[in-house]
């Protein structure tokens, strides 16, 4: 055990100094030392992985890694990511958003990711808030709950992130929390194993933001409340949707093989440039034309 | 495109001849989301790259496509997007995190008339200020302007270099006459440009500094995946790349950024001029409207005017000295743009009153004439 949380340290980056901007009690602490478990047990070649965030909380978890790591603008991280990997199919790719960065300002991106499937790996530590900010309601902010701009309880309806990747098309999509940590270190090793576009919601604890303004007494009860409120697929399965009320779903959701983006697109690049029965006359002729062009081009700007 | 295959003679639309610049200056990643007058740029990427082991991807929109493009740089891709107004809009933030990350990458903009959607298919100048303060907070830029379809080739190939050589975000600012203008181009005699690459570290430097704040002003930049890791972020950051607020380290990488590109303004001026030698009338454009200036040089000319023009290509930095040294010589400077009065200020700044300026501004969705640059020159010159 304390050989693999060395091992787990070293994914952490020397330079940066510990602790962490994070609040005490905070699940993403157990986001961080849960995913340098997974990274050091799948032995990743830290030079050939990615790890890209957004902005909030979450955002910060990146910085902490000992990867390549970026830190971009709110909820654009997925878009990032994008470029990153097809500029490098060879590197392990992993974002980690906030539910506001993944699905309010960036929910676009997000279906669209979901779509493409690219071999991108997509963590959403879902606080059901926005947690930097200062507590202001998120998309996943359930009806009904608290916010410091849902000063008398939350209008409007909550997304269920795992419905809306399922939706979207995300080819595995998994959902725990931070209480139960070992599932998670399953879960996000079987996400970055995956080929094509993965996503794990982790459901956590923002005591500061979230907790106070509605009615827990910290940081722990709130992790008693994840683990009374997660059931199993299994387990609900067999419970009524009167039973399944205020409880959410943790395990795998989606898991299926479709062909990832990139080998899609290389696949094609291939046939087209050795295969001309697959090309059309027309392309041809422009693709030769611009051969010609391309070739004269280049000796006269390179 | 067509061609002559002798002569080396093709006759091609600006934002074809745009596309096969910048794949001749390197371009292997490309990123768009459709905008008129633009996506015949996307059109073409999504055409050509395949073919020469590069990637095409048409994003959601033009802010995931601006941050594809600067994912792509940074794990070691040339990268390019092109769009027009609306969607130069969007881009703006993303396009900030380039300048303050230090990361290269292109940004075509065929300017349409605006605000808003505007006039889509109707040329304009309106967004050479976006172009310099687009993105919030402090922070320089490159942007070039081509007026004829081979310098659309050539600039595209320099905006690619000087993204590389001094890692910043770089606009090329075409217009809608430029981008769908169909001309006959000869193609760049061998050697002809040199398109440089970005400062690498090697392999084994120890305590890599992958930001500006210490020893130089454009510091190697390694890429992910090769065998130095860093970090990068949108947050003001030492030379580690790691976030900081102590004045000292913040105030060196805002200086930094902005330094190493308006401290060279004089060297990055590309200018052309036509009858300046002895000229009194100075015309002062860039883009389409210098094509029509031009021709009311000549026009003002045989009418006994001693007009000439300055036709800038390097909009941003904005380098005054060519505009200083005529100044003594000049009785008056006209400055025609396609928008109520942009570059203009510039003019008058770096001329400071010595000579009076004059803009003459066309918003209506079409080009200038050259009677009316001409009426107006004379007219000014009767008052
Ligand atoms: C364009 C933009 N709009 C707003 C903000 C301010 N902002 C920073 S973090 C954040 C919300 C963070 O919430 P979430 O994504 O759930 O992350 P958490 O802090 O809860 O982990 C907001 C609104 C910003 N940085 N950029
Ligand atoms: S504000 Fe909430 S999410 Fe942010 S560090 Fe504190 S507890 Fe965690
Ligand atoms: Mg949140």
């Amino acid at each position: 055990m304390s050989q693999a949380i060395e091992r787990a340290r070293t994914y952490l980056k020397p330079l940066k100094k510990l602790p962490t901007v994070w609040c005490g009690g905070c699940g993403l602490g157990v986001v961080l030392s849960s995913l340098t478990r997974v990274m050091a047990e799948m032995g990743l070649d830290k030079n050939k992985t990615a790890t890209i965030s957004g902005i909030g909380c979450t955002g910060r978890l990146p910085t902490y890694i000992d990867t390549n790591t970026l830190h971009t603008t709110h909820g654009r991280a997925l878009g990032f990511a994008t470029g990153v990997k097809l500029a490098n199919p060879e590197l392990t790719v992993i974002t980690a958003m906030g539910d506001g960065d993944s699905v309010a300002i960036g929910g676009n991106h997000f279906i669209h990711a979901c779509r493409r499937n690219i071999d991108i790996t997509a963590i959403i530590v879902n606080n059901c808030i926005y947690g930097m900010t200062g507590g202001q309601y998120s998309p996943t902010t359930p009806h009904g709950k608290r916010g410091t701009t849902a000063p008398y309880g939350n209008v409007e309806y909550e997304f269920d992130i795992v419905s809306l990747a399922a939706g979207a098309g995300a080819t595995f999509v998994a959902r725990t929390t931070v209480y139960h940590v070992r599932e998670l270190d399953k879960l996000l090793e079987r996400a970055i194993r995956h080929r094509g576009f993965s996503v794990v919601e982790v459901v956590s604890n923002c005591y500061t933001s979230y907790g106070r303004l509605n009615k827990f007494s910290g940081p722990v009860d709130m992790f008693k409340w994840m683990k009374e409120s997660a059931v199993t697929v299994k387990q609900a399965g067999e419970m009524s949707p009167e039973e399944l009320e205020g409880k959410f779903i943790r395990g795998i959701h989606v898991e299926k093989d479709q062909p990832e983006f990139i080998d899609v697109y290389d696949k094609l690049a291939q046939d087209l440039t050795k295969g001309p029965s697959t090309v059309n006359q027309k392309l041809r002729a422009t693709i030769e034309g611009y051969e010609q062009l391309g070739d004269k081009l280049k000796a006269g700007i390179g | 495109m067509s061609g002559n295959n002798e002569r080396s003679i093709w006759v091609m639309q600006g934002n074809e001849a745009c596309s096969v610049g910048a794949v001749a200056a390197g371009i292997n990643f490309f990123a768009g989301y459709p905008i008129t007058p633009s996506s015949e740029v996307a059109e073409f990427m999504a055409r050509h790259l395949p073919l020469i082991g590069g990637r095409f991807i048409q994003m959601e929109d033009e802010i995931a496509s601006m941050a594809a493009i600067i994912g792509a740089s940074l794990a070691g891709a040339r990268s390019m997007t092109a769009t027009s107004g609306p969607g130069f809009s969007l881009m703006q933030e993303n396009l900030g995190l380039a300048c303050l990350a230090e990361i290269p990458c292109v940004i075509v903009n065929v300017q349409r008339a605006g605000p808003s959607t505007g006039l889509p298919t109707q040329p304009a100048q309106g967004d050479v200020m976006q172009t310099r303060w687009g993105t919030h907070g402090d922070h320089a830029i490159i942007a070039l302007a081509p007026a004829t379809v081979l310098e659309c080739i050539e600039l595209t190939a320099c905006c690619v270099s000087l993204s590389e050589q001094f890692r910043t975000p770089v606009v090329l600012l075409l217009d809608e006459v430029i981008g769908h203008m169909r001309e006959s181009v000869a193609i760049p005699a061998p050697g002809s440009y040199k398109v440089r690459s970005r400062p690498l570290p090697s392999d084994d430097e120890e305590d890599y500094r992958p930001f500006c704040g210490g020893q130089s002003d454009v510091p190697p930049m390694a890429h992910f995946g090769g065998p130095h890791r860093f970090h990068v972020t949108g947050l003001t950051h030492d030379e580690r790349g790691f976030p900081t607020m102590v004045p000292e380290e913040v105030d060196k990488k805002i200086r930094g950024i902005v330094d190493k590109i308006e401290l060279k303004a004089d060297d990055l001026a590309m200018n052309d001029e036509t009858m300046t030698d002895d000229c009194e009338v100075l015309l002062f454009a860039y883009g389409s409207s210098a094509r029509v200036a031009k021709a009311s040089v000549g026009i003002l000319r045989e009418r006994g005017v001693k007009a000439g023009l300055l036709r800038v290509k390097t909009i941003w930095p904005f380098s005054g000295k060519r505009l200083k040294e005529l100044a003594p010589q000049l009785r008056s400077i006209i400055v025609p743009e396609m928008n109520l009065g942009q570059l203009v200020t510039e003019v008058e700044r770096a001329v400071a009153g010595v000579v009076p300026v004059r803009h003459l501004g066309r918003v209506d969705g079409h080009l200038f004439e050259p009677d009316q640059i001409t009426d107006f020159v004379l007219e000014e010159m009767a008052s």
